[in-house]
């Protein structure tokens, strides 16, 4: 499903080359849940970002569902991270200004569905995520974790086949970060492939499997199955 | 997705109330300035008189100095003399025709205790009401008759009107000017065509007539003539005969034509009474008469002065300083919404989507600087009405036209500022403000 091979990303300031990715290759199959560990500076969020299409990369051949996406024009990413790749972020990113309903709409805006599968789409994720009583409610009405819970609910109101989330649960609590966690097992169980970087060993744990970046590479040592996790989960 | 965009564009201008705001005093100070030139400009170059002004024509016979002294290209002289008028009148070739030109009468109301006061006069024939379509509120002019039997007729304007006679229906009743009684026979209703294209030689942008009297009792009676007077050569003799029998221009003469074929044959006529004249030792120059309907005439005279066109050409760059300040503005805005515009790249929006709703919430910009720039063009006309007194009052109307001009160029150049700033926007890589917002 996701296929990278030989990944380089170096990015150029003056003469000076920062190597983030060297010669990375993974392998994502169909509704794996794979947490991506490593220290800080060691190109996890890069990953992230090229294999949700946000940035480009130097070197290296990446394919998503079979296609290559390097040569996709802008019009072209943008669709297939519109309709394929649903994000999660640290620090949520949510809109300020538009209340839940409008900020799980705007991938759908995009989409160009039409209003009322926009609104039966809304709905259902807000109420997946336990929110739809407050979908007029705007982000700072609501707790971290139920932003991030709405952060959730705009990544999925697309349907998206994979889920790429950045430390979804760095900036919450404890109990909130177990709640998210189990939110998004739920939704990896419903057959969305999940890829989640972390720094917290214990949520790594909760992913079937765990990649661990060092220096831009795949450490081989720390690439290991966690099933029994996942089946206990 | 436009109700979308137009949504999130006044909540971006929301969202930064006082750069917003910036932004539109930018545009509208910029729209009023340039609307205000645009505006007298406008009113200075319309047509006054649409619905026949290709069918008036102004009148030139080349009868002009042979040595051109001022080298002006040998243009024919922009009045014409009393013995050609009175020639052209008495041949009556024209479907209509009329000649005239202005006097100042003294009127001396008929009440006690009021004071002579001076009146500007239109001295011509009956056909100037007609031909020109003046309206009448009481009355209508005076017929030709009147115009060969030297009749005492007036027409009144409104404004005379209801300051002599209190407003009321004044047709024949009497009034005195300069010394002898004029029976009223009509009262011509607000007639204020702008420019005042009959007579441009005394200023195109002066008020109408305040009476209109027959053409041959202003010369019967040697009313003094309050226009322009030129002569390539003095008259030959003394006194008022010898002046009109001389080659001094003072009269503007226009002919109503109703097509090609009556204009063809009218400048066939007028050639041929060149011809006749230049047989008598006239019009020395080679045949160069002209016929030219309102608009061509008023482009001839330069009726939109060329200052007025310099004044149009700084309030426009003007404008456009006011649009480089609204572009840094804009990028300012735009950038500092790096980390929403960096979200929806993540999210499926593509350059081309981003780039539209930027637009628009420029256009939005712009279109609040263009109502509060109507607001300035209001108030700077009213100002250029107090600088340069009543006479300008004509020209500083805003009529429908010009507002929709400053709604559209407030919005167009709101849209030309937001290229750039809108370029870089969408130029905002979808990765670059995710981790840090």
């Amino acid at each position: 499903m996701l296929s990278m091979q030989n990944i380089s990303k170096v990015y150029r300031a003056g003469l000076v080359e920062t190597h983030a990715l060297r010669e990375f290759s993974l392998e994502v199959a169909e509704g794996e849940f794979i947490s991506v560990t490593g220290p800080s500076g060691s190109g996890k969020t890069t990953f992230l970002n090229i294999a949700g299409l946000l940035e480009s990369f130097t070197s290296g051949r990446y394919e998503l569902d079979g296609r290559d996406v390097s040569a996709l024009s802008d019009t072209e990413s943008s669709k297939v991270r519109n309709e394929k790749i649903g994000f999660v972020f640290q620090s949520f990113n949510l809109i300020p200004d538009l209340n839940l309903f409008d900020n799980v709409d705007v991938p759908l805006r995009y989409r160009g569905f039409n209003s009322a599968e926009r609104k039966r789409r809304i709905e259902k994720v807000l109420e997946t995520v336990g929110l739809a009583s407050r979908m007029k409610h705007l982000p700072s009405q609501l707790s971290g974790g139920q932003q991030q819970r709405v952060a959730i609910a705009r990544a999925l109101a697309g349907e998206p086949r994979f889920l790429l989330a950045d430390e979804p649960t760095g900036n919450l609590d404890s109990h909130m970060a177990l709640s998210v966690m189990e939110l998004i097992s739920e939704i990896n169980q419903s057959g969305t492939t999940i890829i989640m970087v972390t720094h917290d060993p214990a949520l790594a744990e909760m992913a079937s499997r765990n990649v661990h970046i060092l220096d831009g590479r795949v450490s081989n040592g720390h690439e290991q199955p966690q099933l029994a996790k996942v089946a206990t989960a | 997705m436009f109700s979308y965009y137009l949504k999130l564009g006044w909540l971006s201008i929301r969202r930064n109330p006082l750069l917003s705001a910036l932004m539109v005093a930018a545009i509208a100070v910029g729209i009023g300035a340039s609307m205000t030139i645009i505006t007298v400009n406008y009113v200075m170059s319309g047509n006054p008189i649409p619905q026949k002004s290709d069918q008036l024509y102004y009148v030139q016979l080349d009868s002009w100095d042979p040595i051109d002294h001022d080298n002006e290209g040998f243009e024919p002289p922009d009045q014409m003399t009393y013995l050609d008028a009175m020639a052209l009148m008495k041949a009556g070739k024209a479907y209509r025709q009329i000649a005239s030109n202005r006097s100042s009468l003294v009127l001396e109301p008929q009440g006690e205790g009021e004071r002579p006061f001076s009146v500007t006069s239109r001295n011509t024939w009956a056909d100037f009401f007609p031909m020109f379509d003046l309206p009448f509120l009481h009355g209508s002019g005076w017929d030709d008759s009147a115009d060969n039997n030297l009749d005492k007729v007036v027409v009144l304007s409104k404004e005379i009107n209801e300051r002599v006679f209190g407003g009321e229906n004044s047709v024949g009743r009497s009034l005195r000017l300069n010394g002898m009684d004029f029976q009223v026979v009509g009262v011509v209703d607000k007639y204020l065509p702008v420019p005042r294209f009959y007579d441009v030689t005394t200023g195109a942008f002066d008020e109408p007539a305040e009476v209109y009297i027959p053409f041959n009792i202003g010369v019967e009676y040697e009313f003094s003539r309050n226009g322009n007077t030129s002569c390539w050569k003095a008259p030959d003799g003394d006194g008022f005969e010898a002046f009109l029998n001389s080659e001094c221009v003072w009269i503007q003469f226009w002919a109503e034509l109703r097509n090609d074929e009556e204009k063809q044959d009218y400048m066939a006529f007028l050639n041929a009474y060149t011809q006749q004249q230049k047989e008598m030792g006239r019009f020395p120059r080679p045949l160069n008469n002209r016929l030219s309907n309102v608009m061509e005439w008023m482009e001839i005279e330069e009726v939109v002065e060329d200052d007025a066109q310099v004044m149009l050409g700084l309030s426009l760059l003007f404008l456009v300083v006011c649009l480089l300040n609204t572009i840094g503005l804009l990028l300012a805005k735009f950038l500092g919404k790096s980390g929403d515009i960096s979200l929806r790249r993540a999210l499926g929006a593509s350059r081309g989507s981003l780039f539209v709703q930027h637009m628009i919430e420029s256009g939005m910009i712009g279109l609040a600087g263009g109502v509060l720039g109507i607001g300035l063009t209001w108030l700077g006309l009213r100002g250029i009405k107090m600088l340069f007194g009543e006479f300008v009052e004509n020209l500083v109307g805003l009529d429908w036209v010009m507002i929709l001009t400053a709604i559209g160029l407030a919005i167009v150049s709101a849209l030309l500022a937001g290229l750039y700033p809108t370029w870089r926007a969408c130029r905002i890589a979808p990765a670059s403000q995710l981790k840090i917002q």
